[in-house]
């Protein structure tokens, strides 16, 4: 444990701030990295190179120019309801990042059943985006609006369901003592890596990363805001910050999203314990709580590099291809993932 | 035996009222349509269409074209300029692949006059045609990915694109809108070393087709996409007056490069008319991609057999066409255009009805867009391939 005492409010008020750096700073980074960059070099050319070193200050010039920006509202839009919408998305992202652990202490809640929380409060977007979709008064929004609340709820019980052979796995529910398990396991007696469950759950990942894909309505599951036939969807009313809001709440989420994947499947903050000998959590070692969030870092700028590889490169599916996919392959994937993972969990 | 003749008289009126009931219940409870306006401003027409939707849901129960928001006249300009004067207006009637507008409104004129192109224009002509199609449909297919939601295709095209414009733009100094052809030949002659640069080129073109083939038509999901969406059979491709890639698509074997004896050089190269027999989403894109790679190896064949000589014949310095009519339509990218041109003797023709092809190409579009969900309407839309300038006019 830490050897100083912070007193409750100045728990509090880190907790703030932390939650509000791991939200922004992987957002940024990521729209400065995959967006800008990875995109224009998969696509041949060279993304923003005017601001700032190699276009790196163009995410604070794009901010600025829409924070300037007059703010818009249609005029026969709902405008309490309006103005609340991109509030809520972006708050569900704000609540993922609240069990996501860090370190063996750098937390901002040590929830017991922080996966059922987490899955939980993934869902609350979708009130956003329908409201987003019928406040603007549009018919694009409404039916982009619509298309996103069938979608998210239907991709919503795979993602549950991948999850779920975890927990068996694991046998708990807290998302740090999840991380414990992976990075204290052993393969068959060898603990030299652990066992981080993208092996022993790779389905459980694959059936999992396809649900966040849609979770996110990125391409191939981008129908919400298809912007060849709904113009932008359920966004394309708002411009300027309500804009904004919800272009960090996307990408901040992708984030958030990649963090949890890496706490369920890759093992978290954690090294394989075993490398320097710690036996139990209270074990771990204290610089962990400074080398674990960097690790955290490495392994969500991993898989949301594979979250935009896939956006970058997929046509978008029909909306009712995408519900035939989730109903009739991934969630029976999944279902005879969690059995073949309760069989295997008695046996050995 | 039907209902009525086993009931009596009563039971029949009371089936009568109870069915009466149950029709007014139905038109009480049928749920409320909603008219969506695809366009005139909106990202999936490449231009101002604007597609007036019925919904039912997601679903399209009637749709319709109104084209016209950019109508430019060019009809009517033709009658107040000169023969030479109109090459530089029907440029920009399909802005992807201008030259092959001039093309045919040239031959009518040549027609009427009475010349024709020395054989090493015809053959310049028919090279500057066929990239001027490679730079048209190599366009769409990148566009074709966007539509569907892939959004790196369309940079690839664009940059491959790039190359094929450098050509255009190395033998006639205008990119988009060359005005290089002239009643009796050409402008100018090749520039030197254009030759090497454009086998080189194709060679590329060949990379960028097989590029395609890869990331878009190989995709599972943009087969879904588009495999059985949108089909249209070979009668009624035939009886909307579809033309080019759209009918070859529905199985129809008509292409005017081959079935017309025109004064161009396509008879003197020997290539491959592609048709498929689904007329679906994909066929039509499918054919394109083929005739993209076609396209290739008639530019290839044709600069080997550049034959030397003049590239203008003898015409006066101030053309005056003899009085008469003409009409000459050639295999655009886009489909069959044709010109009509009516010549009075004077400086500039009296009427030209100008034929182009997704005038009538999107003229199916109200049979086609029944029933269909609103993301297909973008497919089939897409697949159609029209250019807006091509339409209005």
């Amino acid at each position: 444990m830490l050897a100083i005492t912070i007193p409750y409010w100045g728990q509090s008020l880190l907790r703030v701030l932390g939650g509000i750096v791991a939200v922004l700073l992987p957002a940024g980074t990521i729209v400065y990295l995959f967006l800008f960059k990875m995109m224009s070099f998969m696509q041949s050319r060279l993304g923003p190179m005017e601001a700032g070193p190699y276009g790196s200050l163009q995410l604070v010039a794009e901010v600025g120019k829409w924070l300037q920006k007059e703010d818009i509202m249609p005029e026969r839009a709902d405008h309490r309801i309006f103005k609340m919408a991109p509030l809520i998305v972006l708050t569900s992202t704000f609540l993922l990042i609240a069990v996501v652990p860090f370190g063996p202490d750098a937390w901002f809640t040590n929830f017991d059943v922080g996966v059922f929380y987490m899955l939980a409060v993934s869902s609350v977007s979708v009130l956003g985006i329908l409201i987003a979709g019928w406040a603007s008064a549009n018919k694009y929004s409404l039916l982009g609006g619509l298309r996103a609340a069938g979608q998210l709820i239907a991709y919503e019980l795979p993602m549950v369901l991948a999850v779920i052979g975890v927990v068996i796995q694991a046998g708990t529910m807290n998302l740090q003592q999840i991380v414990f398990a992976q990075n204290a396991g052993e393969m068959f007696g060898w603990n030299g890596l652990g066992n981080p469950y993208i092996l022993t759950q790779f389905v459980g990942f694959c059936v999992f990363m396809v649900a966040v894909q849609a979770e996110l309505t990125q391409a191939p599951f981008d129908m919400p805001i298809a912007e060849s036939e709904l113009v932008s969807g359920y966004m394309t009313e708002y411009s300027g910050f309500r804009f904004l809001i919800f272009f960090i709440a996307e990408f901040a989420t992708a984030g958030v999203f990649a963090l949890v994947a890496s706490v369920l499947f890759l093992g978290g903050w954690g090294v394989p314990f075993s490398w320097f000998g710690w036996k139990s959590i209270d074990g771990v070692a204290n610089w962990m709580n400074v080398v674990g969030p960097i690790i955290m870092f490495s392994k969500m700028m991993l898989l949301v590099f594979l979250i935009m590889w896939v956006r970058f490169t997929y046509p978008r599916f029909r909306e009712d291809q995408l519900q035939r996919f989730a109903w009739k392959v991934l969630i029976p994937v999944s279902l005879a993932n969690i059995m073949v993972t309760a069989i295997l969990k008695v046996v050995f | 035996m039907s209902v009525e003749t086993m009931l009596g008289d009563r039971q029949k009126l009371a089936y009568i009222a109870a069915q009466a009931a149950d029709a007014r219940l139905n038109v009480e409870l049928e749920t409320e349509g909603m008219t969506l306006n695809i366009g005139p401003q909106h990202p999936a027409t490449h231009g101002t269409l604007r597609i007036i939707c019925r919904l039912d849901g997601e679903q399209v129960i009637w749709a319709e074209p109104s084209a016209g928001y950019m109508h430019r006249g060019y009809e009517k300009l033709t009658e107040v300029r000169t023969f030479p004067q109109v090459t530089t207006l029907v440029n920009r009637i399909d802005w992807l692949g201008s030259f092959a507008n001039e093309v045919p409104f040239i031959l009518a004129a040549e027609k009427l006059m009475g010349v024709e192109a020395p054989p090493r224009a015809q053959h310049i002509r028919t090279i500057l045609f066929e990239l001027s199609r490679i730079a048209n449909v190599s366009l769409f297919l990148g566009d074709l990915g966007v539509q569907m939601g892939a959004i790196t295709p369309v940079f690839m095209a664009f940059r491959d694109r790039e190359y094929v414009l450098n050509l255009i733009e190395g033998a006639t100094g205008g990119r988009f809108h060359p005005n290089f052809d002239r009643i009796g030949g050409l402008f100018n002659d090749l520039p030197k070393g254009w030759i090497d640069e454009t086998r080189a080129t194709m060679k590329k073109l060949r990379n960028f087709c097989d590029e395609m083939d890869a990331l878009l038509f190989g995709n599972e999901i943009f087969q879904t996409r588009t495999r059985g969406i949108g089909v249209i059979p070979s009668e009624i491709a035939v009886q909307y007056g579809l033309s080019g890639p759209n009918l070859r698509a529905s199985g129809v074997d008509y292409d005017l490069r081959r079935d017309q004896r025109l004064p161009l050089a396509w008879d003197k190269v020997d290539f491959k008319v592609w048709t498929h027999p689904d007329g679906d989403s994909f066929a039509r894109c499918w054919i394109r991609l083929q005739e993209t790679r076609e396209s290739t190896l008639i530019v290839d064949q044709l600069l080997d057999t550049i034959p030397a000589g003049p590239i203008m014949a003898k015409v006066p310095r101030i053309i005056k066409v003899p009085e008469g009519e003409a009409w000459v339509s050639t295999e655009n990218p886009l489909g069959e255009m044709g010109y009509y041109v009516i010549s009075k003797g004077d400086l500039g023709p009296f009427r030209v009805k100008i034929r182009s092809a997704s005038f009538n190409n999107i003229s199916i579009v109200p049979w086609l867009l029944r029933g269909v969900y609103v993301p297909d309407v973008i497919t089939i839309l897409a697949s159609l391939y029209f250019i807006l300038g091509d339409i209005d006019r």
